[in-house]
């Protein structure tokens, strides 16, 4: 091998050494007829003026013509046998070499040098430290924010009591709609004293994140207490009830994944689906023929879709427009097309359902069928935090995985021992839940023939939202014009309703309207003012 | 930046190397047993992928014993820590009714405030009864009761801004924020070892994100230098604005930022600075005042200064401090005030009564003796650890101290050893840091007496010993140091 490596050297070494010769032979073999013909004419007119020049080549044409060729074809043999004199003999791996295997060799070489150089780039000038400091001068940053507007001035209105069915506002009783109190646990008496001797006992923050020494056994029973309450196999609590959806998505969604989601979701979800980064596909807010026909374009278009984890991600009661899920819908499609369902429970769960469980229960669905159950326990649990609740292995790697629960300090625990005692409340007190029924229905009945406005909601859903009939066009005028509603039923009516609420981060388009929270603790001369006013303040305002 | 001997680095590869590869082993055989039995996906993807928790089913689960353990009374300086047990070799851990009263360096208690207080409960239990636990209302609708509104303003004032907005969460606070104040076309440049709701926040905001070296505010001047100049990727435009974001006090390094440098090359390079006190506001400073007082920086010089009230305060939710306008702007736009529930009134009683103290205003000198307390307490602690030879990270003052242990065999050992003698400790490993930079963290609170402290140090001593994590040759003890601890003793 080296033998023929170093053989390969030699020959090669040869070759170069005849190539410089062939260079010096060719540039005489390429110029000299040049100079032959310029020394015939030269010598036949070296006395005559230029401007007869001309005329003489014109007559010795035909003759030079003939001459030239021939000097040609004889410098070309010359050339030929010098070029072959030195390497006549030579016989390289049985083959003679002649003078074109020279040019080739010399061709061959230049294609290597070509090859070898760099390809040509514009030469790069890197700005100067004079211009780069030239320019951080004329930056000019933006301001941290917009300037401030008028509407940007209003004022929530300030509670000098709880947030109960009535409230204190300005010194004045109001009847209070919008607090998602909806079993009326406000101010109740069992959650009171289990959340003092809780005080009592541990303080008020849990000064740790749960892996840190932040787990105290009240997390531990109020965990169990969730995961008996919806027979579910394993709970995880979260700190904040907006943190649950935007902590779980990102858990189980990754870059490539498929997820399906409402159009309508609420802010906490659409965070976490930006959080995790998948590829995101919106149906039609509650509409399962939309639903049906994006799985199927899913599912059909890319055949990769199989091998990748695929959700549909809905809310239970939806907080944007009080719309209830066809949770029966979608475990039927969620089978048919294989998908696993993520279902955010915080304004069904303790409102929906025989006894309180939810949605599942509501629809009669197996809560096995949904995979993974989030919820807000700020609503009818009166408390605060929220938890995720499914099967052991999803719940243990949210444990490690999810950032809400991992990296923020946990539940204060006298909220999850509130939690623990509005459960309990609520499986010992199945009028509630009867009384919010019949509530809902009251109210309904009250508002069905308003002017101007009209119900959007599900007639069972704890939230009452009325969109407006004719809408300005602009969202920003719509919620101008339903905010001074909510402002004339506070100050002439003493009622504390709210209308919708958009941050320019909410990408949900659906119409803005009134949202009315119902409670168990309203009676029905509450439910009676509140749907009168709003008809005479709708009446008066809008049409 | 932390070196490591170079025989501990080997280690700890090979630690990890050996771990990995037992594991992989083990999943192989499992996959082997999986194949046997049917498969039960049904046409589903599965929903952990197995390389995704590797790390939990076969490194984290050996040693799952050392964290999340319960407790079963406040978090103060001593806790009840419940015994537990498994029976499946640290798969699942079931508790036992036992616990035993050990010695609680883990809890960011920093000044005590996170058990029963004189002056606090009372006072919070007050607020229970009037305001219930929840207002289950968003603060733009029902969830501002007058306590939220005189807690923004005493916030604000106690911080040294003119205008505070409170959230219900810290980590919340940073992701909801972050977005409201910046987006497409933005930069922001971010501290490398920043926490991740930071992260978080930055990510849901769309903005570029640039990250610079760790608390070194030369490598930043040279990132915005670069970036300024650069403009957008693609575009080349110039950038909208910048945001430049650290932390106070580095909560898995302990290290205090050097705001005044870092405040001095944002200003030069007109970009904006987002200071997240989660550690730092009421625990260290003259008057608990954050890292703006303890460096002399002046708070007009921060633009957005954001902290929490979990560590300090001992109660839950976050905050952000600016000037009114930004605030009004917040208060208008940021998710967390128009779509999450308010804070718990209770809670937020407990941080206006918990400033109160620390201020002096409750009429005792309760919280200058808190803040001289932690700043005691932490000096001596540290300089103990150090003369023992222990790799400590941070600075002085400082309440948070990490004590190095490299090797993963190390975490679980050191862990158990202290709790053998009712010590609890924190120990961190991979994700939380770095692969090969597992380490302890102390923090110290206000609430530990110097007997308290005596007590651990001993105890971290001998364990220390036990796992040889003393990297560092002990300093030579001075006769007078041996006067005192005897004294002491």
């Amino acid at each position: 091998m080296f033998g023929l490596l170093v053989l390969f050297f030699f020959s090669y070494r040869f070759l170069t050494f005849k190539i410089l010769v062939v260079v010096k032979f060719e540039s005489q073999s390429f110029a000299s007829p040049l100079l032959w013909a310029n020394d015939i004419s030269c010598s036949k007119s070296t006395r005559i003026s230029s401007n007869s020049l001309a005329a003489l080549c014109s007559i010795h044409r035909a003759k030079m013509d003939t001459n030239l060729v021939e000097m040609f074809r004889a410098g070309l043999n010359w050339v030929t046998m010098a070029l072959d004199a030195p390497s006549a003999r030579v016989v390289l791996f049985g083959v003679r070499i002649q003078w074109h295997i020279f040019v080739e060799v010399l061709l061959g070489f230049v294609i290597v040098i070509l090859l070898s150089q760099k390809s040509y780039k514009p030469p790069k000038r890197p700005l100067t430290e004079q211009e780069i400091d030239e320019l951080c001068d004329e930056w000019v940053p933006e301001p941290l924010i917009p300037p401030i507007t008028e509407d940007m001035m209003h004022e929530p209105p300030v509670l000098e009591s709880a947030a109960g069915p009535h409230t204190t506002v300005n010194g004045k009783d109001v009847v209070n709609f919008a607090s998602a109190n909806y079993l009326g646990l406000i101010g109740h008496q069992k959650l009171l004293e289990s959340c003092t001797s809780a005080l009592e006992k541990y303080g008020v923050g849990s000064c740790g994140p749960r892996g840190f020494y932040g787990t105290i056994d009240v997390h531990l029973d109020c965990e169990t207490r969730i995961s008996k309450f919806l027979s579910t196999p394993d709970t995880i609590l979260y700190s904040y009830g907006l943190s649950t959806m935007f902590s779980t998505i990102p858990c189980f969604c990754k870059k490539g994944d498929i997820i399906v989601a409402d159009e309508g979701v609420h802010w906490g979800i659409q965070n976490g689906l930006q959080l995790s980064r998948s590829t995101i596909v919106y149906f039609k807010h509650n509409d399962m023929d939309s639903l049906r026909s994006t799985l199927e374009k899913i599912m059909t278009k890319n055949k990769r879709s199989k091998n990748l984890r695929r959700y549909i991600v809905a809310e239970a009661v939806y907080q944007n427009s009080g719309q209830i899920a066809p949770l029966d819908e979608i475990v039927k499609l969620k089978e048919k097309y294989k998908f696993r369902v993520i279902l955010d429970e915080s304004n069904s769960f303790g409102v929906l359902g025989r006894s309180g469980r939810g949605l599942a229960e509501h629809h009669g669905v197996p809560i096995e069928k949904i995979d993974v159950v989030t919820a807000a326990m700020g609503h009818a649990l009166a408390t605060e935090g929220g938890f995720c609740t499914g099967n052991a292995r999803i719940i243990d790697y949210q444990r490690l995985s999810s950032s809400g629960y991992v990296f923020s300090a946990s539940l204060p625990p006298y909220l999850a021992s509130a939690a623990i005692t509005a459960i309990d409340v609520i499986d010992q007190n199945p009028e509630l839940l009867v009384k919010m029924k019949h509530n809902i229905a009251l109210l309904w009945k009250g508002l069905k023939d308003i002017k101007g406005m009209s119900l959007a909601s599900d007639p069972e859903s704890p939230i009452v939202f009325l969109k407006l009939e004719k809408s300005s066009g602009s969202t920003k005028e719509d919620l101008l014009l339903l905010e001074k509603m909510a402002d004339r039923a506070l100050k002439e009516d003493s009622l504390l309703v709210v209308s919708s609420k958009k941050s320019f981060l909410d990408k949900c388009r659906l119409p803005v309207g009134i949202k009315l929270l119902v409670s168990a603790g309203h009676s029905e001369s509450d439910l009676v003012k509140v749907s009168e006013s709003l008809k005479r303040l709708a009446s008066e305002l809008l049409l | 930046m932390i070196t490591i001997p170079y025989l501990t680095a080997v280690s700890t590869y090979f630690s990890y190397g050996l771990l990995f590869a037992f594991g992989q082993l083990r999943d192989y055989s499992r996959l082997i047993f999986d194949w046997c039995s049917t498969n039960n996906l049904h046409g589903y993807a599965p929903i952990c992928l197995a390389h995704e928790d590797f790390y939990i089913r076969r490194l984290y689960h050996r040693i799952q014993d050392c964290f999340n353990r319960p407790i079963s009374s406040a978090p103060d300086s001593w806790v009840d820590v419940i015994e537990r047990y498994s029976n499946d070799n640290n798969k699942t851990l079931k508790r036992t009714t036992k616990s035993t009263r050990c010695l609680n360096l883990g809890s960011y208690n920093y000044l005590g405030f996170g058990s029963f207080d004189e002056y606090c409960t009372p006072r919070v239990i007050e607020s229970l009864k009037k305001f219930s636990a929840s207002t289950c209302s968003s603060r733009v609708d029902a969830g501002t009761t007058s306590v939220h509104a005189e807690l923004e303003e005493c916030v604000a004032k106690y911080v040294g801004k003119p205008a505070a907005i409170v959230t219900g969460m810290g980590f919340a606070t940073n992701s909801a924020i972050i977005p409201v104040l910046i987006g497409k076309g933005g930069l922001i440049i971010s501290d490398s070892l920043n926490h991740t709701s930071i992260v978080n926040g930055a990510r849901g905001s769309g903005a570029t994100i640039r990250v610079f070296q760790h608390n070194t505010p030369a490598h930043l001047e040279r990132v915005l230098k670069e970036q300024i100049a650069e403009g957008q990727p693609r575009t080349h435009r110039p950038w909208k604005k910048i945001i430049v974001v650290v932390e106070g006090i580095y909560s898995m390094e302990g290290e205090i930022c050097q705001l005044p440098e870092i405040v001095s090359v944002c200003k030069k390079y007109k970009a904006y600075v987002y200071l997240d006190e989660a550690h730092s506001i009421g625990a260290i400073g003259k008057t608990g005042r954050g890292v703006c007082e303890l460096l002399g920086v002046d708070t007009a010089d921060v633009d957005i200064m954001m902290g929490t009230f979990t560590k300090s305060f001992g109660s839950c939710g976050g905050y952000i401090a600016g000037s009114k306008e930004l605030i009004q702007y917040l208060k208008y736009h940021c998710p967390a005030h128009l779509y999450a529930t308010s804070i718990s009134t209770p809670s937020a009683q407990q941080i206006i009564s918990a400033i109160k103290v620390i201020l002096g205003e409750d009429g005792s000198n309760r919280g200058a003796q808190k803040l001289a307390r932690i700043r005691e307490n932490s000096n001596f602690f540290r300089a103990e650890l150090q003369k023992m030879g222990f790799e400590v990270l941070g600075d002085n003052d400082s309440p948070v101290m990490p004590i190095m242990l490299y090797n993963p065999a190390k975490i679980p050992a050191f862990s158990r050893e202290c709790l053998r003698e009712n010590v609890a400790v924190v120990v961190v490993g991979f994700p939380a840091t770095p692969l090969l930079l597992a380490r302890a963290r102390i923090c110290i609170s206000a609430s530990h007496s110097r007997e308290d402290l005596i007590k651990a140090l001993k105890v971290i001593s001998k364990a220390g010993d036990l796992t040889g994590i003393k990297y560092f040759p002990a300093a030579p003890k001075k006769q007078e140091e041996e006067k005192d601890r005897i004294k002491l003793d």
